[in-house]
C-alpha cells in the first residue's frame, strides 16, 4: 500500500483574498488568489506540532498544474477542477465568479481537488504536484520547462473527432459509453434540481407572508389575537429555513458535479486508448502495404494498381538496379516499422494495463462517494421533514388556541 | 337566548373531545338537538333549446311540527338559491344572510360545468341551506321551508307572488334618498365599531386569500418539477450497477414525496381556499347588513329632521316616528345578535380550518419523514453487511 501524500502532509486551501494585477497580455484584472497552507503530519510519540506553510495561487495555476498531470499521465483518471464558472444556477444563487458564495464553494473544490491528487497512488509522488504545493515563486517555469505541451496531444482536444479504429478494446468502449451516459444524466439530474430548489424556496417564503397578515388581523380580534399573533411568529421561522436548507443542498449538488466532470476525465483515458490503438493500426496498415510492395518488387507480379505501376508499363520498365534499390529502402523502412510496431504495442499494452488499474480504482471511489453523497442527501431530506414537523406542530398549538 | 346558553353548558354524558367542543359551537343546538338535516348532492344536468342548467337534489329529513312530512326530496337550480337569499334578505335586513358561490368563477382555475367547478358548488350550497337551518331566526323563514318542500311547479308559482322586483327597487331608492349621512351621524358607536372592524378584517381576508392561492400556485410548480425529479434517478441507475438500488431507492422516494405533496395542494384547494373565499363574500355581506341598518336608520332620521320645524305635525306624525323608530330598535337588536352569532362562528371555522392546513402540512412532513428515514435503514444495513463481510478473512 503506497504511502500517499495525503498521509504525511495536512493540505488546506483555507482563505481567498480578492487581488487586482496584470495579466500576460498588461492589461489590469481583477482575479481571486487562494491560500493554500501545508503541514507535515507528525507522528504521535513527536508530540509537536510542525510549522504551516502557505503560499497563494490562483485558479489559472490549478489549471496549469491539472493540465501538465493529465498529459504527463494519460492513463490516470486525474481528480476535476471545481467548474470554472458558476453553472446550474438557481435564481436566489449568483452567477457572478465574484460573489462570495461562489467563491467558497471554490475554495472547497480545490481543496477537495488537492486532497484527491494527494491522496491518488500514483498522482501524489509528482514532483511538480509537490511544487505546486511548495514552491512559491518560479513554479509556472519549472513546469513549462517539462516541456508538457509538446507531448500533449491536440487530437485528445479534439472530442468530437471521431477515429475509425478496427479493433478496440471493447472495455474502453463500454467505458466511453458510461461517461457520455453519466454526463448526460448527472447534468441532467443537476438542471431540474436547481428548478425543484427554486419552486421550493417560493413555497417556504411566500408563508413568510402569513406573519404580516396575521399579526395586522390580530390587532382587531380579542380572542384570537394571540393564537394569530403568535401563528404568525413560526409562520416567519418557517419561510426563513429554508435558506439553510438549500445551502446545504449546494455541497450535494457540488459533490455530483464532481463526478460531471470526472466523467470528462473518464473520456480522456478512453480516448487517449483510442487513439494509441489508431496509431498502431495505422502503423500496421502502412506496414503490410509496405511489405506488399517489397513483395511485388521482389517477385515482378503487381497485385495493386498503383500510378507507379502503370507509368512504369508505360514508359517503360525499371532497371533491376534501380528496383534493386528501392527493396533496400523499403527493407530498411520494414524493419523499422517492425520496431515501432513492437514498440507501439508494447506502449498500448501497457498502458491498457496501467489505465484499466486506476479505473478499476476509481470505480470504487466513485461508488463510494456516490452513495454516501445519496444518503448525505437522504439525511438532509430527513432534517427538512424534522424542521417543517416542529415548526407546524407548533403553529398548530397556537391555532387551536384561536 | 336561549341557543346560546346551550352552547355553553356541557352534559356530563357527552364526551368532552375537542370536535364534539367544536360541534357545539358550530351548531346552535348541538348535534343531537337538531330537527332539521339537509343535504344538497346529485348534480344533473338539464338541457333545452334555450339554455342548459345544473339542478341539485336537496333532501330535507326533520321532525319539526311545522312541516307536513317528515321527510323531503325535490330538485333546485342555482337561480332558485338566488331567489331564496334575496327572499331571505328581504325579510331580513339587517340579519346576516349566509353567502352563495358566485354565479361564475373567473379565477381560471377551473371552467364552468367542469366536474371541479360542480362540485365546489354543490358543497357551497350545501353550506349555505345548513347555516340557514342553524340560524335562529331564519330556520323558520317561511320561504326558506317552501325552498325545500316545494315541487318545481309549486316553486315557481310561489315565486311569481308577492312585492315585485320595481317595489323593492323603488324601497332602496327612497332608502337612499334619505340622507345616509345623517344615518352615519346618529349611528351608536357599537355599529361604527362593526364597520371599522369589518374593513379591517375584509382587507386582511382578502389578503389572506390572495396568500393562499399563491402558496398553492407554488405548490403546484414545485409539484411539477418534482414528477420529473424522480424518474432521473431511475434513468441514471441503469447505468450503474453498485449504486442502482441506492438511486432507484432514492426515486422512489422522491415519488412518494411527490404525492405527499398532492395531497398537501388537495387539503389547500378542498379546505382552507373554499372558507377564506366564504368569509370574503362574508364581509361584503356585512358590509351590506351594516348599511342597511344604517338606511333604516337614515329612514327614521329624516323624518325626524323633516318634521323638526312643525311643531304641530309632530304630534300627528309620532305614530309614525314610533314606528320608525321601533323599527330602528328591532333592527339594532337583530343585528347585534347575529353579529355576536357570526363572530363566534367565524373564531371557530377560523380555528378549525387554520388547525386543519397545519394538520395537512404534519401529514405531509410525517410521510415524507417515513419515507427518507426508510430508505436510510435500508442504505445502513448495506454498509453494515458490506463491513462484516470486510472483516472476515
Amino acid at each position: 500500500m503506497e504511502d500517499c501524500l495525503a498521509k504525511k502532509m495536512e493540505i488546506t486551501v483555507s482563505e481567498a483574498e480578492k487581488r487586482t494585477g496584470r495579466n500576460a497580455m498588461n492589461i489590469q484584472e481583477t482575479y481571486t488568489a487562494y491560500l493554500i497552507e501545508t503541514r507535515a503530519v507528525e507522528s504521535q510519540s513527536e508530540g509537536q506540532c510542525a510549522p504551516v506553510d502557505s503560499l497563494w495561487r490562483r485558479y489559472s495555476e490549478f489549471e496549469l498544474l491539472r493540465n501538465y498531470l493529465s498529459v504527463t499521465y494519460p492513463h490516470i483518471v486525474v481528480p476535476p477542477l471545481p467548474e470554472k464558472r458558476a453553472d446550474f444556477v438557481w435564481h436566489k444563487l449568483s452567477a457572478d465568479n465574484m460573489d462570495p458564495d461562489f467563491v467558497e464553494r471554490r475554495r472547497i473544490g480545490l481543496e477537495n481537488f488537492l486532497l484527491r491528487v494527494a491522496s491518488h497512488p500514483v498522482l501524489c509522488q509528482d514532483k511538480i504536484f509537490y511544487s505546486f504545493l511548495t514552491q512559491e515563486g518560479g513554479w509556472k517555469e519549472m513546469v513549462n520547462e517539462t516541456g508538457f505541451q509538446l507531448k500533449a496531444d491536440s487530437r485528445l482536444k479534439a472530442l468530437n473527432a471521431t477515429f475509425r479504429v478496427k479493433n478496440p478494446d471493447k472495455r474502453f468502449t463500454e467505458l466511453k459509453h458510461y461517461s457520455d451516459e453519466l454526463q448526460s444524466v448527472i447534468s441532467h439530474l443537476l438542471r431540474v434540481r436547481a428548478r425543484v430548489a427554486d419552486r421550493l424556496y417560493g413555497v417556504y417564503k411566500v408563508h413568510g407572508n402569513y406573519g404580516r397578515v396575521f399579526s395586522e388581523w390580530s390587532a382587531i380580534e380579542k380572542e384570537m389575537g394571540d393564537g394569530l399573533q403568535s401563528a404568525g411568529h413560526h409562520m416567519d421561522v418557517y419561510a426563513a429555513s429554508i435558506d439553510d436548507i438549500l445551502e446545504e443542498e449546494e455541497h450535494y449538488a457540488d459533490q455530483l458535479k464532481e463526478y460531471l466532470f470526472y466523467a470528462e476525465a473518464l473520456r480522456a483515458v478512453c480516448r487517449k486508448h483510442e487513439l494509441m490503438q489508431y496509431d498502431w493500426e495505422m502503423a500496421a496498415q502502412d506496414l503490410t502495404s509496405k511489405k506488399q510492395q517489397r513483395e511485388e518488387l521482389a517477385t515482378g507480379t503487381v497485385r495493386t494498381f498503383s500510378l507507379k505501376g502503370m507509368t512504369s508499363k508505360l514508359f517503360g520498365q525499371e532497371t533491376p538496379e534501380q528496383r534493386e534499390a528501392k527493396v533496400k529502402v523499403l527493407e530498411e523502412q520494414i524493419q523499422e516499422g517492425e520496431e515501432q510496431l513492437k514498440s507501439k504495442n508494447l506502449e498500448g499494452r501497457d498502458f491498457v494495463k496501467s489505465a484499466w488499474a486506476d479505473i478499476e480504482r476509481f470505480k470504487e471511489q466513485k461508488n463510494h462517494d456516490l452513495k454516501e453523497a445519496l444518503i448525505s442527501y437522504a439525511v438532509m431530506q430527513i432534517s427538512m421533514c424534522k424542521k417543517g414537523i416542529q415548526v407546524w406542530t407548533n403553529a398548530k398549538e397556537c391555532f387551536s388556541k384561536m | 337566548d336561549a341557543s346560546l346558553t346551550e352552547v355553553n353548558s356541557f352534559s356530563p354524558s357527552v364526551p368532552i373531545s375537542p370536535s364534539s367542543m367544536m360541534n357545539q359551537y358550530k351548531f346552535e343546538d348541538g348535534p343531537e338537538l337538531r330537527d332539521l338535516f339537509i343535504t344538497v348532492d346529485d348534480p344533473e344536468s338539464h338541457i333545452t333549446a334555450i339554455e342548459t342548467f345544473i339542478t341539485y337534489r336537496v333532501v330535507t329529513k326533520t321532525s319539526r311540527g311545522e312541516f307536513d312530512s317528515s321527510e323531503y326530496e325535490v330538485r333546485r337550480r342555482y337561480q332558485d338559491f338566488l331567489w331564496l337569499k334575496s327572499k331571505l334578505e328581504e325579510a331580513h335586513p339587517t340579519l346576516i344572510i349566509p353567502p352563495l358561490p358566485e354565479k361564475f368563477i373567473m379565477k381560471g382555475m377551473v371552467e364552468r360545468f367542469s366536474d371541479e367547478f360542480i362540485e365546489t358548488r354543490r358543497k357551497a350550497l350545501h353550506k349555505f341551506l345548513n347555516r340557514i337551518a342553524d340560524h335562529p331566526t331564519l330556520t323558520f323563514n317561511e320561504d326558506f321551508k317552501i325552498f325545500l318542500t316545494a315541487q318545481a311547479w309549486e316553486l315557481s308559482s310561489h315565486k311569481k307572488q308577492g312585492p315585485g322586483l320595481l317595489s323593492r327597487m323603488g324601497q332602496t331608492v327612497r332608502a337612499v334618498a334619505s340622507s345616509v349621512r345623517g344615518a352615519v351621524k346618529n349611528r351608536p358607536g357599537m355599529f361604527t365599531e362593526m364597520n371599522d372592524y369589518m374593513e379591517t378584517f375584509s382587507q386582511k381576508i382578502n389578503l389572506l386569500d390572495k396568500i393562499a392561492h399563491r402558496i398553492y400556485k407554488e405548490e403546484r410548480d414545485y409539484f411539477n418539477e418534482m414528477k420529473e425529479y424522480g424518474p432521473i434517478h431511475t434513468l441514471w441507475s441503469a447505468s450503474e450497477e453498485d449504486i442502482a438500488d441506492s438511486l432507484k431507492g432514492i426515486a422512489s422516494c422522491i415519488d412518494r414525496c411527490c404525492k405527499a405533496t398532492e395531497k398537501r395542494m388537495a387539503g389547500l384547494s378542498e379546505n382552507l381556499l373554499p372558507i377564506l373565499h366564504e368569509y370574503i363574500l362574508y364581509s361584503e355581506i356585512l358590509m351590506g347588513v351594516l348599511r342597511r341598518r344604517d338606511q333604516i336608520q337614515g329612514e327614521l332620521d329624516s323624518r325626524v329632521d323633516a318634521l323638526a320645524n312643525k311643531k304641530t305635525e309632530k304630534e300627528l306624525f309620532s305614530e309614525e316616528i314610533g314606528k320608525l323608530e321601533d323599527k330602528v330598535e328591532r333592527a339594532n337588536n337583530a343585528l347585534k345578535a347575529d353579529w355576536d352569532r357570526w363572530k363566534q362562528n367565524m373564531q371557530c371555522d377560523m380555528r378549525s380550518t387554520f388547525t386543519n392546513v397545519a394538520e395537512n402540512n404534519l401529514r405531509f412532513y410525517e410521510e415524507c419523514l417515513a419515507t427518507w428515514e426508510s430508505f436510510l435503514a435500508s442504505q445502513t444495513v448495506d454498509l453494515h453487511v458490506e463491513e462484516d463481510s470486510e472483516d472476515r478473512p
